[in-house]
């Protein structure tokens, strides 16, 4: 026979386990804490800092040089052995598009590297020789200052770890900065169309 | 006595450079700081035993209100977004030290003993394929499901627990299909004959 405050208690611990995982998980829709930020952007663009950035030409812009243009932005460092490389292949793709959609594809790339220790602006013009790169059209840049970096990686959500043997291990995601200047969406990097296709869709008005 | 222990032990799980180092691998986090947290639990509940107001121990009827909340408990800490936020977040690390003694630990020690043998068989039977699974699919994951933790910290975690769950699976099965060693079994293995090869 069930006892008496069985009833009861199972509904509340039920209820509020349920509220707990529906919580962690922004309503069943994700379990990984990338998947979450990725809705949260999608739902509310966030304001980006306007940092101050140099390219490899040596030249000075930020976020807000970039008005009414969508950008795509990936965070990189030049001595990165894998992943910065398939990174690179996929923007120089997506240069090859808008190359071939004319001059009038209104997008920019932006590779921003998080290693301004090692990555000097003789690094990043390498880099940018590799992959065919030319400023302003596809910027390799890095930031000005220690604490322009922290407000990025802050605001982008970009966590950076130590990979053991010298190097880094970050996030691989691409980001969409729409025409206003907010961080729009966080995209996965594996299609170049589909980045070239996002980011002509977010240009339109 | 036990439950001075049990609050020592967790101030000790608490302390910066431990916490630090025990956070810093995804496998040791998993499976070393978080079962010794649901372990603390486990004291506290034997040393609150004996205090149990009666009303609680009547609604939890055959311990299923409370291995349900252990069941949330432990699925929440499974989560890879849960995993970041303590390693990321020092609010959420200090949910979790709270969470898993007290909300899955206690309730575990609590109504593991009201449960009949065929629930207790039923739990261990979810729980150890649940193990597996989850080690399985952190070896298939192609990508990294925790931003703090490098893929191959991932793929020892995924080891580690199909290693633990085959090694609770055929425990397991020796407990259920055997039996746990008693007096009596010796005497029957020393009054059955050897079969001899003819």
């Amino acid at each position: 026979m069930m006892t008496r405050g069985f009833l009861p208690l199972l509904a509340i611990v039920a209820a509020g386990g349920i509220a707990a995982l529906a919580w962690e998980t922004d309503g069943f829709r994700v379990v990984t804490s990338a998947g979450a930020r990725q809705l949260s952007i999608e739902r509310n663009p966030v304001r980006l800092p306007d940092v101050r950035l140099v390219d490899q030409d040596g030249h000075a812009f930020s976020f807000s040089s970039y008005k009414g243009r969508p950008v795509l932005v990936d965070f990189i460092y030049t001595g990165c052995p894998t992943l910065c490389g398939v990174l690179g292949d996929d923007f120089h793709r997506v240069l090859q598009l808008m190359t071939g959609a004319g001059a009038g594809a209104p997008i920019d790339l932006l590779s921003i590297s998080f290693d301004p220790q090692n990555d000097d602006r003789k690094a990043l013009q390498l880099y940018g020789d590799r992959y065919g790169a030319k400023a302003p059209r596809w910027r390799i840049a890095r930031p000005a200052d220690e604490r322009g970096l922290a407000e990025l990686l802050q605001s982008f959500g970009v966590v950076v770890i130590p990979d053991g043997v010298g190097g880094f291990i970050h996030n691989s995601a691409v980001y969409l900065i729409d025409t206003r200047g907010r961080l729009a969406r966080i995209l996965d990097p594996d299609s170049p169309p589909r980045l070239f296709a996002d980011a002509l869709r977010a240009s339109l008005p | 006595m036990r439950f001075s222990a049990a609050v020592g032990a967790w101030l000790i799980l608490w302390l910066w450079p431990v916490r630090i180092a025990l956070e810093s691998d995804m496998a040791v986090h998993m499976i070393l700081q978080v079962p010794l947290l649901i372990g603390i639990g486990l004291f506290v509940a034997i040393a609150v035993r004996p205090h149990e107001p009666h009303w609680l121990a009547d609604a939890d009827w055959l311990g299923i209100p409370g291995i349900v909340m252990v069941v949330f408990g432990t699925s929440f800490w499974m989560l890879p977004r849960a995993l970041d936020g303590a390693v990321a977040d020092p609010w959420m690390d200090a949910a979790k030290f709270l969470s898993l003694p007290l909300l899955v630990g206690l309730p575990l020690g609590l109504s593991w003993r009201r449960m009949p043998p065929l629930g207790r068989a039923f739990i261990w039977a979810n729980f150890i394929p649940k193990l597996g699974a989850i080690g399985g699919l952190y070896l298939a994951a192609p990508a990294r499901l925790c931003a703090y933790y490098r893929l191959d910290q991932q793929a020892v975690a995924g080891w580690t627990l199909i290693i633990l769950a085959v090694v609770l699976g055929t425990l397991w099965f020796i407990v259920a299909l055997v039996g746990r060693p008693a007096p009596g079994l010796r005497q029957l293995s020393v009054a059955t004959p050897p079969i001899r090869a003819t």
